[in-house]
């Protein structure tokens, strides 16, 4: 049985159809969940995606994580079930507390986008189970505002307990400790700026996102489900 | 219930980046403004709020700071509460 995703769609989400498209490419099934319904559908993992949801008035993010579908988010992170944000979506993860710290500006000044390399730094995390600890993957990042960081006592959390997830080899952006992509605890929630449904097949330019979304998938089959 | 004006100010907190502040303060010295330093841009939120007197509005507010208008993770904000005038 194939897994069901659920994508996340706040009005100014541009990016649930890539997701969507690479899901199904790989063999799962993928669902829209709007931002105003209360309820994940009984899905088996969810991705928060890129884009400007609710316009990133006031901060990037802060409105977004009162949809009421942050709500059955929450519950369906705590139960154990995957969950990934994208860009955009790590943002609205970081504002919904589910992932600790924020996402400033590009140290820069600039908007990026361009292919980066990431490394793999755990597989322990429903993202990179399938993958391989320094595993260089060429991803493509689309962000002003990517430029990861928290306070000391976090970060030294996040590295003791093997929870940066991936890192960028040249860090674009400035983020704190070059870190790409964080998980939570309970490593079944995973953030990260750059883009792996842009990665998704060779013919545009990398498939080396597969192996992430791949991940994401077996987790889907074999994680916790909720009720609709 | 009376009325009070709340001026809320959203700052970055130190060491977090402030890309507009920076460009600013390297636009300044090209109109001769060569004695400007720490430029710092952030922003105003400005609300009427009903409360049984200044310390309830002023505490609703710094609760509404925490949970929504700005990120402690990277942001400071000042809240200033003054009584509105009633009108005539």
């Amino acid at each position: 049985m194939s897994a069901r995703v659920g994508v996340v769609l706040f009005p100014g989400t541009n990016c649930e159809l890539d997701v969507v498209y690479a899901i199904e490419q790989l063999g799962g099934s993928a669902e829209i969940l709007w931002h105003g319904d209360n309820t994940t559908k009984g899905v088996d993992a969810v991705v928060v995606p890129g884009g400007f949801a609710h316009g990133d008035y006031l901060r990037t993010g802060a409105i977004a994580r009162f949809s009421p579908v942050m709500g059955a988010v929450a519950d369906f992170a705590a139960s154990g079930g995957p969950v990934v944000g994208i860009c955009n979506g790590f943002q609205v993860l970081c504002e919904a507390n589910l992932l600790p710290g924020a996402l400033q500006k590009n140290a820069g000044l600039k908007f990026l986008c361009e292919t980066v390399e990431l490394r793999v730094e755990t597989t322990r995390s429903v993202l990179t189970g399938d993958a391989r600890v320094g595993d260089v993957l060429r991803v493509p990042i689309n962000h002003f505002e990517g430029n990861y960081v928290c306070d000391e006592r976090t970060l030294a959390a996040l590295r003791s307990d093997d929870r940066v997830v991936v890192r960028y080899v040249e860090n674009p952006n400035g983020s704190l400790d070059d870190i790409a992509g964080i998980c939570n605890g309970t490593r079944n929630v995973v953030g990260l700026m750059p883009h792996p449904e842009r990665a998704s097949d060779p013919i545009i330019g990398s498939g080396d996102g597969v192996v992430l979304l791949e991940s994401l998938l077996h987790a889907a089959t074999r994680g916790a489900k909720l009720p609709a | 219930m009376p009325a009070f004006h709340a001026h809320v100010e959203v700052t970055h907190l130190p060491g977090i980046a402030d890309p507009a502040g920076a460009t600013v303060e390297r636009a300044l010295p090209a109109l001769g403004y060569t004695n400007v330093s720490q430029v710092h841009i952030g922003k105003t939120i400005g609300l009427i709020v009903d409360a049984a007197d200044a310390d309830a509005a002023r505490a609703q507010v710094l609760e509404m700071c925490e949970r929504l208008l700005a990120n402690p993770v990277i942001e400071a904000y000042e809240v200033t509460i003054a009584a509105l005038e009633p009108q005539a």
